[in-house]
Parts: C-alpha cells; sequence; structure tokens
C-alpha cells in the first residue's frame, strides 16, 4: 500500500504537473481510492500522512467528508503528530451539523486534562473553532481551570476559547466573569490581549457586566500607559509602536466603557489627550492606534476641547497620501457627520477633493460624506462638483449619486428655476439611474413654477431633440411639450440661445418618440398624449395628428391602443369638448400618499362614468385623472410593460357593479370624526364575513345648520400597504336642517391586518365660505383592522 | 472577528483557506473564486479594504488584502476589527512565516500547508487575535517540532538500534586471551553477529 499511494510532496509535485483540470482530477481520484483503502487497514503509523494529503485536497475544493471518522481516530491517538492534523481535520472537516462533531468531546476533555502544553493548545483551538453550543456546555468547567494555571501559553489560548463559549452559550458568561479582573493584572501580553477581548465580549453581552467592569477603568489606563510610555522593546515593537494590538483593544474597551458614563470618561481625558499627542504617525501602526484614540474621544463623554482635537485629527488623516488612512477617515467622519456637523463641515473641501480619487473604495465614501454635508449654504458649489463626479464615476455607484444630488435639490434650492436645471442635468447624465418618482417630482415641479413654463419647455425640447434615449428625460419632456407646447412657438426671453421651433418639428419630434424602439410603452403613452394635447395648442392644422391618433387605434400594446381610441372618439363625436378636456392642468398639490392621488382619481372616475353623457360637470377633475394617469404610470421596473393603471378601470367596472345602497347594519361602533357649525360627519363600519381583510365604511354626512352644504367633497387616504376604493357619494348637496344627509362608500383592503390608519379630507361651501378640512382619524376601533 | 483567512496566488489558486464561520463547502470555493475576482480588479497603488462581496455576509463585513509578490493574502473581517489593525495583522504573519520558513516563498506555502496552518493558528485562534510576537509564536512552532521528532525517534529507536548492529561486521572473536599470568574469559558474544 505505501509503494502505491504518495507521500503528500509527491502527490502535489503530480498535481501541480496536471495539465489540465481533468488530468488534476484523475490524479486526485486515483488518490483518494488510496486514501480511502488506507483509511480501512492501513497502516496506523501512516495515517497522518494520509489525512495530509486528504486535507491538501478539501483545500483545492475536491469531497474530503469520508476523512471525517478518520480525524477522529487521529485525534485519540497518543501521539502528537497524529492529533495534530487529526485536529486540523477536525476544524476543517467537522461542524455542528454533523453528528460526528459530538464525539471528539471526550477525546478534548482527555487532552485538557493531561497537562502537555502543545496538546493543550491543539485542543481549545478547536474547540474554539467549532465548539457547538453542547460541547461548549460539557468542557466549560475544564476551560475555567485552564484559566488560572501557570502557564501563558495555554492560558491565552484558555481565555479565547472562553470568548468563543460565551457567544455560544451566553450563560456560560457567569462562569467566566470572576477570573477577568484577576487577569487583568497578568504582565503577559497575550493574556491581557485575550482578557481585554473576553471582557469586552461580556460587556457587549450584557449591561450589569458592563457596570461591573466599569470600576477597571482605572486599572485598564494604567496598562495603556505604560504601554505608551514605555520606550523601546523589543518583544512587541511594531515599527516603533509598543504594542499596537493591545493598545487598539484597550483603547475599544475604554470606548465602549466610558460611553453614558461620566466618571470613567473623566478618567480617561487625560490619557486619550496624551495618546492623540504623543503618537507617532508615520507608519500604519502608529496611525491605527491614533484613529482607534480618535473614536474613543467621539464617542465618550469627552471635553469639548478633545473632540475638536479628535475632529481635526481625522482632517490631518484625510490630507495624508495613505490611501487606506483617508479611507478610514471618510468613514468615521461618516459617522461624525450627524452629531458633530459643523466640525465636519470645515474639512468638505478635502472631502471634495477625495472625490475625485480613481479608487473607488474611496470615491463611494466620499460620495456618502458630500452628500451628507451639503446644506443650504454650499448647494450651489456641491452640486456642481458632483455633477462633475456624476460624469466620470463607475456606474455602480451613479444611482446612488443621482439620488443623491436629487434628494439635495429638493431639499436646499436656492431657485426653482436652479432645481429645474439641476434635475434635468442629472437627467441628461443619468438618465438610466435615476429613481422611479424623480419623473413624477420633475413634473409637479415644472407644472408648480408658472413662471418658469416658457425655459423649461425650451430647455427639454432641446434636450429631447439632442437625444431620445433616456427615458425619464423622455417623458418629462414629452410632457411638458404637450403642456405647454404653445410656449415653443414664441422665443423665450430668459435665454437667448433658445430659439422658436416651428410646428411642425415639434410635431416631427414627438412621432420620433412614438416610434422610436428606444422608447418604453410607458413613453409611448405619454408621447400619444402630449400630441393630442397639441391638437389644441397649435394653430396649424391638426390633421397630422388626427392620422398619427388613428393608426394607433390598431396597435398592439393595449394601452397604446385604449388612449388611441379614446382620443380619436374625443375628435369626432366629442370634438366640441375638446378644448375643454385637453386644458391646462392646475396646480396640483404635491401629495405623498399614493393612495390619495387614487382616491381622488377613483373620485374622478366617478364622475366620469356618471357624466359621461351630459357634458362633464368637471372638466378640471377629468384633467386630473389625465394627469394622474399619467403620474401613476411611472417608468417603474423599466423590463416590463406597465399594466394599466388598475384604478380607473378597474374602478369603473366595480362601480357600475356595486350597488349605491347602504352597507347593512354594522356591529362596529360608529364613530364621529367631524363636527363644524352644524356639518357632522360620521363613519360606519362593516366586515362582511366572506373576505376578512375587506372593510367598508361609509361615510355620512349631515347638515344641521341653517345653511346648505354645496360641493361636498370628502377624500380619504390610507398608508401604503392598504388599497382604498372610494365610491361615488350620493350627492354633493347637504341641504340645511337635517335635510337628506350624503353618504359614501370606502373599501378598504388590508391584507396584512396592519393597525388601519385614516386621513380624510373635506372641501364644501358652506354659508357663502369655502371649507376645507383636513384630519387624521382617531380611535379608530380595533375590529376595524383585526 | 475575523471571518475568513485566504491565501491565494495571482491566478486565483487557493495556497491557504480558512474559515472561522461554518459554509457549506461548494460556498466556501464560490467565496474563494469571488474575492479572488474582487481584488484582481484592483490596482496597486489604491487602498486596501474592499466592501465584501454578496456571499461571504452582509453590509459590515469588508475585505482586507494586502499583496505580496504572487500571493494575495485576504482577511475577511467585520466592523468590531480595526482595518489599519489588520493590516499590521496580515504583514505579522507573513514576517512569522518568514521566520519559520527562513525566507518564506510560494512553494513553501504550497509544499507546507499543514505548516502553514498551524503557524496561523497561533496568531488567530477562532476569528480573534491571539498572539502577535512573532518570537514567542517561532518559540512555539519550534517545541512543537521537537515534540514531534522525539515521539518518532522514541518509537523507532529499537528497531534501528538492532539493525545498526546487525551491520557491524565483527571479525573472530579469540575466546581465551592469555597475557602472561591474566586469563580473561571471553563471554560467548554469538548471538549478536
Amino acid at each position: 500500500m505505501l509503494v502505491s499511494s504518495l507521500k503528500l510532496h509527491d502527490l502535489i509535485e503530480e498535481i501541480r504537473g496536471a495539465k489540465t483540470q481533468a488530468q488534476e482530477r484523475e490524479v486526485i481520484q486515483k488518490e483518494c481510492a488510496h486514501i480511502r483503502a488506507a483509511f480501512r487497514d492501513g497502516d496506523p503509523m501512516q495515517r497522518h500522512r494520509q489525512l495530509a494529503k486528504l486535507l491538501y485536497v478539501h483545500m483545492l475544493g475536491y469531497p474530503a467528508h469520508f476523512g471525517q471518522m478518520e480525524c477522529l481516530k487521529l485525534i485519540a491517538s497518543p501521539r502528537f503528530i497524529d492529533k495534530r492534523v487529526g485536529y486540523l481535520g477536525a476544524m476543517l472537516l467537522l461542524d455542528e451539523r454533523h453528528d460526528a462533531h459530538l464525539l471528539i468531546t471526550n477525546s478534548i476533555k482527555n487532552d485538557l486534562s493531561q497537562g502537555i502544553q502543545p496538546v493543550q493548545g491543539l485542543a481549545l483551538c478547536t474547540l474554539s473553532t467549532m465548539g457547538s453550543a453542547e460541547m461548549c456546555r460539557d468542557l466549560a468547567t475544564e476551560v475555567e481551570k485552564l484559566l488560572l494555571q501557570p502557564g501563558p501559553y495555554v492560558r491565552k489560548k484558555a481565555i479565547l476559547t472562553a470568548v468563543h463559549m460565551v457567544r455560544k452559550v451566553p450563560e456560560l458568561s457567569d462562569i467566566f466573569l470572576p477570573p477577568c479582573v484577576t487577569l487583568l493584572h497578568e504582565r503577559h501580553h497575550g493574556i491581557l490581549l485575550g482578557t481585554i477581548t473576553l471582557i469586552t465580549e461580556l460587556c457587549q453581552r450584557s449591561p450589569a457586566a458592563l457596570r461591573h467592569f466599569q470600576k477597571v477603568v482605572p486599572k485598564l489606563v494604567q496598562i495603556l500607559r505604560t504601554l505608551v510610555t514605555a520606550g523601546y522593546s523589543t518583544e512587541h515593537n511594531i515599527s516603533g509602536v509598543s504594542d499596537p494590538f493591545l493598545q487598539v483593544q484597550i483603547l475599544r474597551l475604554l470606548r465602549i466603557l466610558g460611553r453614558n458614563h461620566e466618571e470613567s470618561s473623566e478618567t480617561m481625558n487625560d490619557l486619550l489627550a496624551q495618546v492623540a499627542t504623543n503618537t507617532d504617525t508615520r507608519r500604519n501602526a502608529g496611525s491605527a492606534v491614533l484613529y482607534e484614540t480618535v473614536l474613543t474621544i467621539m464617542d465618550i463623554r469627552s471635553a469639548a476641547g478633545l473632540r475638536v482635537l479628535a475632529v481635526n485629527i481625522l482632517g490631518r488623516f484625510l490630507l495624508k497620501s495613505d490611501r487606506n488612512i483617508r479611507y478610514v477617515a471618510l468613514t468615521s467622519l461618516l459617522r461624525l457627520v450627524q452629531s458633530d456637523h459643523s466640525a465636519v463641515q470645515r474639512h468638505r473641501p478635502t472631502v471634495v477633493e477625495c472625490l475625485r480619487e480613481t479608487d473607488a473604495s474611496l470615491s463611494r465614501r466620499a460620495l456618502e460624506l458630500s452628500l451628507a454635508l451639503v446644506n443650504s449654504s454650499n448647494v450651489r458649489v456641491m452640486t456642481q462638483e458632483l455633477q462633475a463626479f456624476l460624469e466620470s464615476c463607475p456606474s455602480d455607484l451613479r444611482a446612488d449619486c443621482a439620488s443623491g444630488i436629487l434628494l439635495a435639490a429638493e431639499r436646499f434650492a436656492p431657485t426653482k428655476r436652479w432645481h429645474i436645471d439641476t434635475i434635468l442635468h442629472v437627467l441628461t447624465t443619468a438618465g438610466a439611474y435615476v429613481r422611479d418618482d424623480a419623473v413624477a417630482n420633475l413634473t409637479l415641479l415644472i407644472g408648480g413654477a408658472q413662471e418658469l413654463h416658457a425655459y423649461s419647455v425650451h430647455r427639454l425640447y432641446h434636450a429631447l431633440a439632442e437625444d431620445i434615449s433616456q427615458q425619464p428625460l423622455v417623458q418629462v419632456a414629452t410632457w411638458c411639450i404637450g403642456e405647454y407646447g404653445d410656449f415653443l412657438l414664441e422665443n423665450c426671453e430668459e435665454t437667448e440661445t433658445l430659439q422658436k421651433v416651428e410646428e411642425e418639428e415639434v410635431l416631427a419630434l414627438l412621432e420620433k418618440v412614438l416610434q422610436s424602439h428606444l422608447s418604453l410603452p410607458a413613453t409611448r403613452g405619454y408621447a400619444l398624449t402630449a400630441l393630442m394635447k397639441l391638437s389644441t395648442r397649435l394653430q396649424g392644422d391638426i390633421n397630422r395628428i388626427r392620422q398619427v391618433v388613428s393608426i394607433y387605434g390598431s396597435c398592439v400594446d393595449v394601452e397604446l391602443q385604449q388612449r388611441a381610441v379614446e382620443y380619436n372618439t374625443l375628435f369626432q363625436k366629442y370634438d366640441h369638448m375638446r378644448a375643454a378636456i385637453l386644458e391646462k392642468i392646475p396646480l396640483v398639490e404635491h401629495g405623498n400618499h399614493q393612495a390619495e392621488a387614487a382616491a381622488k382619481e377613483s373620485q374622478a372616475a366617478a364622475q366620469l362614468s356618471e357624466d359621461k353623457a351630459s357634458v362633464p360637470t368637471e372638466p378640471q377633475t377629468s384633467k386630473l385623472l389625465d394627469l394622474l394617469d399619467l403620474l401613476d404610470d411611472t417608468p417603474g421596473d423599466t423590463q416590463q410593460p406597465p399594466t394599466l393603471n388598475p384604478c380607473p378601470v378597474g374602478g369603473l367596472v366595480h362601480l357600475l357593479d356595486l350597488p349605491c345602497a347602504p352597507p347593512p347594519p354594522a356591529p362596529i361602533p360608529n364613530l364621529k370624526v367631524f363636527e363644524r357649525e352644524g356639518v357632522r360627519l360620521n363613519l360606519s363600519f362593516t366586515r362582511p364575513p366572506g373576505t376578512p381583510p375587506l372593510l367598508l365604511i361609509t361615510v355620512t354626512t349631515t347638515n344641521s345648520s341653517e345653511d346648505d352644504v354645496t360641493h361636498f367633497v370628502c377624500q380619504a387616504a390610507v398608508p401604503k400597504n392598504f388599497q382604498l376604493q372610494l365610491q361615488a357619494p350620493s350627492g354633493n348637496t347637504a341641504p340645511a336642517r337635517s335635510g337628506l344627509p350624503i353618504t359614501q362608500l370606502f373599501r378598504v383592503l388590508n391584507p396584512n391586518k396592519a393597525p388601519l390608519r385614516l386621513k380624510l379630507r373635506v372641501t364644501y361651501n358652506h354659508f357663502g365660505q369655502s371649507v376645507q378640512e383636513i384630519f387624521e382619524v382617531h380611535n379608530l376601533p380595533v375590529e376595524t383592522w383585526q | 472577528m475575523i471571518q475568513a483567512i485566504l491565501v491565494f496566488n495571482n491566478h486565483g489558486k487557493p495556497r491557504l483557506v480558512r474559515f472561522y464561520q461554518r459554509f457549506p463547502e461548494e460556498i466556501q470555493q464560490q467565496i474563494v473564486r469571488e474575492t479572488f475576482h474582487l481584488v484582481l480588479k484592483r490596482d496597486d497603488n489604491i487602498c486596501n479594504f474592499l466592501e465584501g462581496g454578496s456571499l461571504i455576509g452582509g453590509s459590515d463585513y469588508k475585505l482586507i488584502y494586502r499583496h505580496y509578490a504572487t500571493l494575495y493574502f485576504v482577511f475577511c473581517v467585520d466592523s468590531s476589527e480595526s482595518e489599519l489593525g489588520i493590516l499590521d495583522l496580515i504583514q505579522v504573519f507573513v514576517e512569522t512565516l518568514d521566520k519559520c520558513f527562513e525566507n518564506v516563498c510560494e512553494l513553501d506555502l504550497i509544499f507546507h500547508m499543514d505548516k502553514v496552518h498551524y503557524i496561523l493558528q497561533e496568531v488567530v485562534m477562532g476569528g480573534m487575535v491571539l498572539e502577535t510576537n512573532m518570537n514567542e509564536i517561532v518559540a512555539q512552532m519550534d517545541a512543537q517540532s521537537r515534540l514531534e521528532k522525539s515521539e518518532g525517534g522514541l518509537s523507532a529507536a529499537p528497531a534501528r538500534a538492532v539493525s545498526a548492529v546487525k551491520n557491524i561486521n565483527l571479525p573472530e572473536i579469540p575466546r581465551n586471551i592469555n597475557i602472561g599470568d591474566l586469563n580473561i574469559k571471553v563471554p560467548n558474544l554469538s548471538q549478536f553477529v
């Protein structure tokens, strides 16, 4: 057997000699067969060699599970050489999920009590790497004994094993807590390092332990001071700093102990100042210690002067040429920017410099920090820098950068025109990466800025003319052209460079968008609607538009087809209404609740369905429908074509189906939600037994005052995970002196059984004044949502 | 805590793979490959920290690596470790390897993978830093190899002694040596010949 199987050295040579993956696999398979045979009936003295080979093969990625039992046998052998390989195999091959792992518990126990240091070390190492909860419980007392015996080698290992045990079985912290304080008085650095790790772990797990260890803060300070002031020692010296690892661990523990604890913080203050000023940072080790000191200063209740010093140190770090230090400084400044904003602001120019780095990790950190530093005074400068960055940054950062700029612009925009310019610039540079609501936000913004309509439409038109591939930009531009196309025909006073455009060019551009294969279905919807709107805005011949619209009447895309058909009808049967329907929209309020928009929409849909035959009483609301239709048809998931927004059509179907009769009496108590000058709103609730998530709310408006309530509109909003449908009210007039009340039915779907929250908005005319109230409904009975 | 320590060469071949958190075998190999690809893309003069890949854990983990000649030493750590400290730790580990192997090179790591594991066990245990003093670690490794040798030596000694004596070519020994008045009787040594 020995002759045909290879020594480890030779095996490795053969594997390296293999020219192809297949050859390598062959060699390894052959050898594994030998190893298996050797495990069964080979020479016990050579077993360790076989396992060593197996472990090598395992590292390369080949299966080695048949070696697991062999590890156990080797661990049980008395020879050190066998145990060594056996334990290594156990650490690499065995784990909690295999039942075999419990079998080594006994071997470990024997080895721990033997007294041969290297063997004890091996056992402890294995226990701390793969010890499961049961093993830890069984062996806790053994480990505890080893904590206090004289040899430092075994002690330091026992301490770290204790850390692992505490992590696996938190109850064991009671056993390991008492020895810690005595261990702190040791001189051996390995023991100290382990002890501090153990104390840190215990403090993080229980506040009681934290309080207990706060009394050792003076001792820790003393140890650190000795390290810092000690002269050159060959023992633990790393580039001139005495045991930086231990220093860093102590600083970390001091941080945890000093947080929110005045007394400890005070004890540490002097020492921290000393370390901060005296550490030599020419090499990495010194920087590591200094960095940790800075973090500790910022986290505890330190003196104000010390904090300023700390932030300045971080600023100095930013100026170093060593990129690692800059990275680390940016990370911590990001943590501090919330609490010490003004201090961090002073380093803003340096942070912006880091944006221009070619290093991806560094520029990512710099981006996050820059976005956090934008405020109203520096927004113009910062946005410029960020936009420059956006043009050159790697693609995975683009989305964050774009949305960051847009957010900052929204919060701090100095003027509307600047805001529009910024969004436009972002859309042209990184249009594909912006978030879905950017389109909606921009349209709202433009809609709201009346004086800038001409300017916006000119700029958008020219941007669109250059490039029709960036979908968000195209959508906004087509919407704008549709709305304010008449401004395009005149010169724009704001910027002389943007000349007027011919009608034909505008129509040609919109058609191009409509036909381009780059356009998403949603975009085409925008374009088609824009064309329609232009039919009323432009003076010239609208036959071209009629042609396009009728062509799309037979389009494959259902959404477009529907629109085209409806618009065709507008041209033919309802031509007299066309101008009214396609009027410019009024200023829409920026509603954050999607449900509110949906509520308005179904409200409008209800109106439309009932009044379609006669002249619509509210052309504005149907225009609202159109606008909201656009707004809700967001680019969203650009991969799939957007489904038709269910509310208008679905809402119509539902509304036509459901009776308007009031629901059957509800077992849930009624709720009075609003009262003003005799006008009262009551809510009554029903939960139909067949559908648990459904709740029907009937809003009843009564008027006991002397004057009629007219133009009554009630709208509702619910949290996002609910669905709300509003039925048409019975009317919008509540006659005086308790005339017929207005009733309206709301349907609320609550699939997650989340607590119901409801906001209502009512507008009406009363006593010659127009009243608008928005309020949240409190004290909703629990039965409404459980 | 240190999640994993990986050493691989410029072509992605693993030289040392040590995980301190349990992953199934296929995932381990995937992690090695993914880490290699991430690290390979980095220039030599940019920072040594990488936000980790998706496999080895969430956003809390980062990869800290150092490139020595043909080898990448990658430590995957979570936020409880000091990044600059880990850089020093990698340096300590490599220097210790250098001392133990006398001018360590990649071939040493290839052919003595088990020894590298034993050295690593003295530096990092259970994902935590155990000892950073090179001298102590080297002393410990020496003690262990002495222990190993002494064991192997003891069990083989009797066999070696017998074979050694068998090979001695003893000439014929006289039975009686007569020197003047002295008469020395020589014992029978035939059983050793």
